[in-house]
């Protein structure tokens, strides 16, 4: 018996294992972007994964201190190109919060309307982009991008921009909807609710698609928290957090909706939470349209150079992808002194190596698809 | 097996839909008139000279400084025998198109209408070989607007549609 033991293990330190080093990324249609991870894997299994950011960065919060106010919201539309509005609207919250500048009604429900229908489509985004990374090749996809494009449509007609859309202005926004926008919001989200049920119909209940997801890349509220994430990613951990219900701003404390949240924190539940969340978003669209009435966009005396008074100013807003805040110095006249983008991918990417660590390799490119990043919100 | 089954009824009924695509090259989706493409100049039609004046405040505002305004004495003015109004107007006009971020700042900070986006879809059909052909000078900027091919939206910040249809009815008044 003796003999036989000590022969075992000999023969398993003759076989002698070495991690491997595998480099994904920069230039991987997985990685959502250019974004590398250097993962040090085991047979099958991740040991260790280091990520390198920083190969799209732009420099874009030291612009904007070379930027008066209005100049910065080109720059704002590019650190988040998937949900510009978003973007510009902590921006632009934050130039108005120091200039003490009061936003007309009708704007900020335009404001509102835009912001949940840029969820939408960034949300769209996410769910064809994730179908792919678990492998459901094209379909998705495809429907994602037919969804996606007539938001962009809409958003075309209004602002005359399809991605970068350059449309609120310190005090409100640019110019009025188009006439027949209530129109043509309302078929955008009658096919927007098609949409989703094709989704809900094609993925959520597919049993291939549940044992790629379900118990993978889980995180409890906890540690979740502890690694300062926020959005749906957080959400779904079971974190009841949303900046649209505990910090109300725009009208959002006057449409009657829904925090939705997870469980466990696995993948599923931060896919499903995003998919639930799209209902909500299309409750609160469907209610500001009933409170849009005419009136004026922009304040009335509004100096063609806007100037502000000494202060700083942090301002949150809940983006498609999280807590996207603006913090915000001035020491008086055209342009911010700092202007420090705190963005919403960065923060939930912290959890990457946490959730990682210990899984498959194939399931390491599903749990950098379900945090949703954005490389460009993430270099900035 | 019933999820599956699902999916493949939904994939199955999607199929049967009208198609969304469009054939792109030979079909042009219509634009929607705000759309924006890249600035150009605009051509006043009853005179016969560009309407920008050469003042630099579009020059000064863009926040990529991709645009580079040269102004002259107006040879056509009515000093001088002209027929026109303007005292001082554009001599040469380059705008870098590589370098535009097609914000709209120009258009807005023009007094004199002078400037607007392309929304039209040779705005957007812009390829070249050489990134020096995306400098376009004057006449490469005025040309469409002198063909007439262009209707152009120019917004005045914080229009509502009320004010606009009025100020609509004052001119058919
Ligand atoms: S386009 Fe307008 S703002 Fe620019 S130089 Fe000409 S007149 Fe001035
Ligand atoms: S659109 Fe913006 S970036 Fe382009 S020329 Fe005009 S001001 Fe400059």
């Amino acid at each position: 018996m003796v003999e036989v033991l000590s022969q075992t293990s000999d023969q398993s330190a003759e076989f002698e294992t070495q991690d491997l080093l595998l480099n994904v990324g920069p230039q991987h249609p997985s990685t959502h972007g250019v974004f590398r991870m250097v993962m040090t894997v085991d047979g099958e299994v991740v040991r260790d994964v280091i990520p390198y950011i920083g190969y799209l960065h732009r420099g874009a919060e030291k612009l904007c201190e070379t930027m008066d106010f209005r100049q910065g919201i080109g720059f704002m539309d590019r650190t988040e190109y998937l949900a510009a509005f978003n973007a510009e609207l902590s921006y632009v919250m934050a130039v108005e919060a120091l200039a003490d500048l009061e936003v007309p009604e009708r704007a900020q429900w335009i404001r509102m309307i835009l912001c949940e229908l840029n969820r939408l489509s960034s949300h769209f985004m996410f769910l064809g982009a994730f179908g792919v990374d678990t492998g459901v090749f094209g379909t998705p996809f495809i429907y994602a991008w037919r969804e996606r494009e007539a938001l962009i449509d809409l958003f075309e007609e209004v602002s005359g921009d399809r991605m970068m859309y350059a449309y609120f202005r310190p005090g409100g926004v640019a110019w009025d909807v188009p006439v027949n926008f209530v129109d043509r919001v309302r078929e955008v989200l009658i096919s927007a609710t098609q949409g989703i049920n094709d989704f809900d119909s094609l993925l959520s209940e597919n049993e291939i698609f549940l044992a790629r997801t379900q118990g993978v890349g889980s995180i409890s509220a906890t540690r979740a928290i502890a690694l300062g994430m926020s959005g749906p990613s957080l959400r779904a951990s079971g974190v009841d957090m949303d900046i649209r219900r505990d910090e109300p701003y725009l009208k959002y404390d006057q449409i009657d909706w829904d925090v939705i949240t997870g469980e466990h924190g696995d993948v599923f539940d931060r896919y499903y939470c995003r998919v639930l969340e799209m209902r909500e978003s299309i409750k609160i669209v469907k209610q500001c349209l009933e409170h849009l009435a005419p009136g004026p966009i922009l304040p009335e005396k509004l100096p063609r150079m806007l100037r502000t008074p000494p202060g700083e100013v942090y301002l949150r807003t809940e983006a498609p992808r999280g807590e996207y805040g603006v913090y915000m110095v001035s020491k008086g006249g055209n342009r911010p002194y700092r202007c420090k983008v705190r963005s919403s991918c960065l923060s939930n990417l912290q959890a990457l190596q946490e959730l990682t660590i210990g899984e498959y390799v194939a399931d390491a490119i599903v749990i950098l698809g379900s945090i949703d990043i954005v490389l460009s919100e993430v270099d900035r | 097996m019933r999820g599956i089954a699902k999916s493949m009824a939904r994939t199955f009924a999607v199929f049967l839909r009208k198609p969304v695509t469009r054939d792109y090259p030979t079909y042009h989706k219509p634009i929607p008139e705000r759309d924006r493409a890249f600035p150009l100049l605009l051509w006043d039609e009853d005179i016969h000279e560009p309407f920008c004046t050469g003042c630099h405040a579009c020059e000064r505002a863009c926040p990529v400084e991709c645009m580079t305004v040269l102004m002259k004495d107006n040879p056509n003015h009515k000093n001088l025998d002209g027929t026109s109004s303007r005292r001082k107007i554009i001599d040469k006009f380059w705008i870098d198109y590589a370098r535009c971020m097609r914000c709209n700042i120009c258009v807005e900070v023009c007094n004199f209408d002078a400037i607007a986006m392309n929304n039209t879809w040779e705005g957007h059909e812009i390829s070249v070989y050489d990134r020096q052909d995306l400098v376009m000078d004057l006449p490469q900027l005025l040309s469409q607007s002198r063909t007439g091919n262009i209707n152009e939206w120019v917004p005045v910040l914080g229009q509502t549609n009320e004010t606009m249809s009025e100020t609509d009815a004052e001119v058919s008044n």
